[in-house]
């Protein structure tokens, strides 16, 4: 690992004074960021430890907006007893991600900036458009088993990783984040990015802005909401394909409907078309292969991954039926 | 003498490279110190300073409690937890599989909760308390998880043994180890690719059903 120098943040400012500095980095918990500094994907000649700042808070306001603070474990949100009663598909979705030693190190903001796993990202001695603007792109033509199926580029089929941000896009969930000026809210299903012509930003924090909090709006989903991964192994694996799914049942009718998929895009892939054929739908299995079928819409596979265009329908009906109670 | 001969070797290899990264810095510093004030610099030329600011930009003061006893280390801020335990402590229980979180050998407790070592800077835990694979037992008395494995053999070749000791006791602190397949779930971040897993399994639930305090 090349040689850098380090720093505790005394304070918010003091960070975001700091980070619109050159190759100067953020760490929090460091479970991507110490993995892609080994490998030398990433090489920051200073890092700036923001564990010390007050961040870590779960809290609830009277409106019922939940507060997660950027520096709240993935572990503390998880067995958060808030998070379990009020957002479930949260929970679920933070423990179906990496393992129990690494959801007590990563955090909300860090979760949200982890890089993708893709092997040509990862690989320095291959091309990659994110990872060396212009270098091409390895994965088109090469091994893409894991790659996307929507909103790809030809720079770029790389997918998000994280299966936190998934459950957060579907949520409605808004970023907070500060800056010089004092700060902005991000709605989460903006805060990711599509690699279109430039691959290697992965989302829209300006420089010198600084994730400060996650906020998750009052919902009717706690009752029916499912968070269903697809991985080669039964636990500790990325996903092939995921769904958040998340409904608001009244009578049998669905009154109000949130889906996500994770594993597919290059950002958490919210499937708004398919959440409005559903409201005012009954929650039958015919209405959600229905709802699977437009989600499907303009979908696009690569050599490897043509599963998925079997895989991903299939796994909405399954996350639907197991949210509304028919599984 | 043998002693003395092997450890000549490493040494002088140690040295020139370090010798090598000081002087880079120490060119680059006193460069910057010349193009700044020539007095100051002739200054710090004869107080050795250079060489002190090189020190300063290498290793940094870090303050660990492990296995409770307290250690004043001074490390570079690249160096891991897992690194600094097993060559700066000789604590070589902990072990390095995959050194990049995927395999969880390193794991150990952090204030109480287990991490992976290894992508763990230990400039970011200083301050910190660390128990590792060799402070679970009292003395000669085996901690239960320990005396566990034993029985139930959770192990072939025994690499990844303490990495899942430290694990399989915070799997049963957690309030994660209340069946089978809850175990198998948050014991995944531990891989044994000799498959011990069925008696691991078994070592756990024996020392869970137990009711031992872990």
């Amino acid at each position: 690992m090349k040689p850098f120098q380090y720093t505790r943040a005394a304070d918010q400012q003091g960070v975001i004074a700091a980070i619109n500095k050159p190759g100067t980095m953020i760490i929090a918990g460091g479970t991507n960021l110490v993995d892609l500094m080994k490998r030398g994907v990433t090489a920051p000649d200073k890092l700036i430890d923001i564990n010390h700042l007050p961040l870590k808070d779960i809290s609830i306001n009277k409106l019922g907006r939940m507060h997660i603070g950027a520096l709240a474990l993935n572990s503390a949100v998880a067995e958060s007893h808030l998070v379990k009663e009020m957002h479930p598909l949260l929970a679920m979705a933070l423990n179906a991600g990496a393992s129990p030693q690494l959801r007590n190190m990563a955090t909300v903001g860090g979760n949200m900036m982890q890089r993708t796993r893709c092997p040509y990202f990862y690989d320095t001695t291959m091309p990659c458009n994110k990872r060396a603007p212009g270098t091409g792109c390895g994965a088109i033509g090469g091994y893409n088993r894991m790659h996307s199926i929507f909103g790809a580029s030809d720079k770029c089929i790389a997918v998000h990783p994280s299966d936190m941000c998934v459950a957060l896009a579907a949520l409605d969930a808004e970023v907070v984040v500060g800056n010089r000026k004092g700060g902005r809210v991000i709605p989460f299903t903006e805060f990711h990015r599509l690699p279109g012509e430039n691959p290697s930003k992965d989302n829209n924090l300006a420089e010198g802005e600084l994730i400060t909090a996650v906020i998750i709006p009052h919902n009717n989903f706690a009752k029916n909401s499912f968070y269903l991964k697809i991985r080669d192994r039964q636990s500790y694996a990325f996903a092939l394909v995921s769904v958040a799914a998340a409904l608001e049942i009244d009578g049998g009718v669905i009154k109000k409907a949130r889906l996500a998929m994770g594993g597919v895009a290059h950002k958490p892939w919210r499937l708004f078309d398919a959440e409005k054929a559903l409201t005012g739908k009954k929650a039958t299995e015919e209405n959600f292969k229905q709802a699977a079928e437009i989600a499907m819409e303009g979908a696009k596979a690569h050599e490897d991954n043509k599963f998925k265009l079997k895989l991903a329908p299939a796994a909405i009906v399954d996350a639907l039926k197991h949210a509304s109670g028919l599984a | 003498m043998e002693d003395q001969k092997y450890h000549a070797l490493p040494e002088t290899d140690l040295e020139a490279k370090d010798n090598s990264r000081r002087n880079f810095l120490k060119q680059s510093t006193l460069l910057t110190a010349i193009a700044l004030t020539p007095g100051t610099a002739v200054k710090a030329a004869e107080m050795r300073v250079d060489d002190r600011i090189a020190e300063v930009f290498e290793k940094m003061p870090v303050k660990l409690e492990v296995n409770g006893t307290p250690h004043n280390l001074s490390v570079e801020p690249r160096a891991t937890l897992l690194d600094i335990l097993r060559e700066q402590l000789d604590l070589t229980g902990t072990k390095k599989g995959c050194d990049h979180g995927q395999c969880g050998a390193c794991t150990v407790h952090v204030d109480g909760h287990r991490v992976n070592s290894c992508l763990t800077l230990g400039v970011m835990v200083s301050g910190k308390k660390i128990t590792t694979i060799e402070g679970l037992a009292k003395g000669e008395e085996l901690h239960p998880m320990q005396e566990a494995f034993l029985k139930h053999d959770g192990f072939q070749c025994g690499y990844c043994t303490p990495g899942q000791i430290m694990s399989a006791v915070a799997c049963i602190r957690e309030g994660h180890a209340n069946s089978e397949a809850e175990i198998r779930e948050y014991m995944s971040g531990n891989i044994c690719r000799c498959g011990a897993y069925p008696n691991i399994v078994n070592a756990i639930q024996e020392v869970k059903e137990g009711g031992m305090e872990v």
